[in-house]
């Protein structure tokens, strides 16, 4: 059964505050979506090939040569923050952990 | 107890593809901040990568030269992180299915030759590149700021068996890596633009214990010196920790410190399962067929341990001297140059490569292919040498005209004057003019004192601005002297 640990566990690892109420909520709620998915469990798959991609291609490659970029003004438009020719980011601080 | 440290390495070598490994932008260092960027490596949504046939190939390339089995058919993994440097939240990554598994490289240790595992190699994308602003380092930064130019540029990495022991070992694989890399024209192996760099894992064990150590693994080592440096210091930390019955209890990341010469706590490692693995429905299953990895064999020169073994065993050269020249690809095709147009013997050749040759080289800075002087012309040299047309001291001033110049050594001798004086007559008089001008030094030389007979050659030599045959002045000196005792030395 999945914990509230695992809850605040996947909440860190995708950066995502939660409160403890929040927490308990979707203990419950990803427990059940678990739970629900785990029906699958019951069908017989010995003999398929696990599956990645749904498509039949393979080899789709392009060839190495310069296309043309973003100007770096294009580039920059939309960032949030920037200084000079650089996006600009809050500090990158390690996680206390 | 006695402790053994046990080390493997991650070494990332970024691929010197024109374009990145999954979108058209150029790779070109040292480009304007984020000038070489595009949807796709800024990961804006919608984007579609799309595979870099020439970076598969590269990768390829660098399994077979590190005797690696070529999966017949690897696919994409999505490494979920969340970092500044890797906009898209994710980095695509091979895990499952790497390209290449199960190679070997040989080093030459003190101890001998060593096979050192290499576990896997796979393909990657690289990251973008932070600039920690408001302080020297990671910590206390008030902000970053990010150029994304570098995200995106094919990366392998190339992760090695826990067969290394001491820091020299590593930093002696490393070397050997970086040379076959370079050899295949995969990746520049420039350390210093980070083009090639490693992380190093290490534990320590009781001697004769089997079973493995907690480890740290020390990030981002940008240069064979930090390499050994870091090891050597975290060896020793760890083996203190364990004698004083404190091993390292979890798996840590650290940082080399350079300036401390510590390396320093960063976080726990990561665990695998954190980074939530799975396969990348944006790109499709590779396919590698026998006959494209035979193709891609075929393009591989002769590697630096062939040559190596050549230099030795069918040229005689001296162990270290072969492995000086073979590790260095466009020195050894210089060499080799040299030697094919010079009909005496090679280790002369590299006697004066890894000589004269070389001091120029790094007194000037010179890269090999920027070098004046033509193997052809080296070699003509090598040959008047020889023939005693000039002198050893001779040929030293006349190779480094032509390092200047350009200018071929008949030319230097001829306008210089240069070529060496062997006629015995011409000689005779000269040694009769100095003997009649240091009636002191053929005294002493006569009351016995060897020196004497040395000092009296070189003002042979200096009269002729060091271009009189030594030998030959050696010899009228003996026979002009010899009416007194016979000389002490001799």
């Amino acid at each position: 059964m999945l914990t509230q640990e695992e809850v605040r566990q996947v909440a860190r690892l995708a950066r995502l505050e939660l409160t403890s109420e929040e927490e308990q909520l979707f203990t419950g709620q990803i427990a059940t979506i678990v739970t629900y998915m785990g029906k699958l469990q019951e069908l017989s798959t010995g003999d398929v090939f696990p599956t990645s991609h749904v498509l039949p291609l393979q080899n789709v490659f392009r060839e190495d040569l310069v296309q043309t970029s973003l100007t770096q003004e294009a580039a920059l438009a939309n960032a949030p923050d920037r200084e000079g020719p650089f996006f600009k980011v809050p500090p990158v601080l390690e996680d206390p952990a | 107890m006695e402790y053994e440290a046990v080390i493997g390495l991650e070494v990332h070598a970024e691929l010197c593809t024109a374009s990145k490994v999954f979108c058209g932008c150029a790779t070109t260092f040292g480009a304007p901040p984020n000038n070489q960027v595009c949807p796709v490596c800024l990961g804006l949504p919608g984007a579609l990568p799309a595979l870099n046939r020439r970076a598969l190939e590269y990768a390829i390339a660098a399994g077979l030269a590190l005797n690696c089995q070529i999966a017949s058919t690897c696919q994409f993994d999505r490494k979920q992180y969340y970092y500044p440097d890797l906009p898209k939240a994710y980095q695509i990554t091979q895990y499952h299915q790497p390209l290449c598994t199960g190679g070997c490289l040989e080093i030459m240790t003190k101890q001998g030759l060593k096979r050192v595992g290499i576990t896997r190699i796979h393909l990657e994308e690289e990251a973008g590149k932070t600039v920690h602003a408001g302080s020297t380092g990671i910590t206390g930064a008030q902000y970053a700021l990010i150029d994304y130019n570098r995200c995106g540029i094919p990366l392998i990495e190339i992760v090695s068996g826990p067969d290394l022991r001491f820091p020299e070992e590593a930093k002696l694989f490393l070397e050997k890596l970086r040379s076959i890399l370079c050899y295949l024209g995969v990746s520049d192996g420039k350390m210093e633009e980070g083009s090639l760099r490693c992380d190093a894992n290490v534990s320590v064990r009781p001697v004769g214990e089997q079973a493995m150590g907690k480890r740290a693994e020390i990030k981002n080592l940008n240069s064979f010196r930090a390499v050994q440096a870091a090891l050597a210091y975290e060896i020793r930390r760890q083996m203190e920790l364990a004698a004083s019955g404190t091993p390292l209890a979890m798996e840590e990341a650290r940082a080399w410190d350079e300036q401390s010469g510590m390396t320093v706590y960063m976080r726990p490692k990561e665990q695998p399962h954190e980074y939530r693995y799975y396969p990348d429905p944006d790109l499709m299953p590779v396919v590698i067929s026998s006959a494209w990895v035979e193709e891609i064999g075929r393009t591989i020169p002769e590697l630096p341990d062939a040559k190596y073994d050549r230099y030795t065993r069918q040229w005689g050269l001296a162990s270290h001297d072969a492995w000086l020249i073979a590790a260095e690809q466009k020195l050894a095709a210089y060499f080799e140059a040299v030697v094919e147009s010079f009909s005496g013997n090679p280790k002369t050749v590299s006697h004066w490569v890894l000589g004269e040759f070389s001091r120029l080289l790094n007194l000037e800075k010179t890269a090999i292919d920027a070098v004046k002087i033509r193997p052809r012309d080296f070699a003509v040299l090598l040959e008047r040498l020889a023939a005693g047309t000039v002198s050893g001291n001779t040929a030293k001033t006349v190779l480094e005209t032509m390092f200047y110049t350009g200018q071929d050594p008949d030319t230097i001798i001829r306008e210089q004057g240069l070529a060496q004086i062997s006629d015995v007559q011409q000689l005779q008089e000269l040694v009769a003019a100095v003997l009649a001008a240091h009636p002191g030094p053929v005294a002493d030389y006569r009351a016995g004192k060897a020196k004497a007979f040395d000092y009296l050659v070189g003002q042979v030599m200096k009269a002729t601005r060091g271009r009189a045959n030594p030998e030959v002045v050696r010899q009228i000196l003996i026979a002009e002297l010899v009416p007194a005792e016979k000389p002490a030395k001799q």
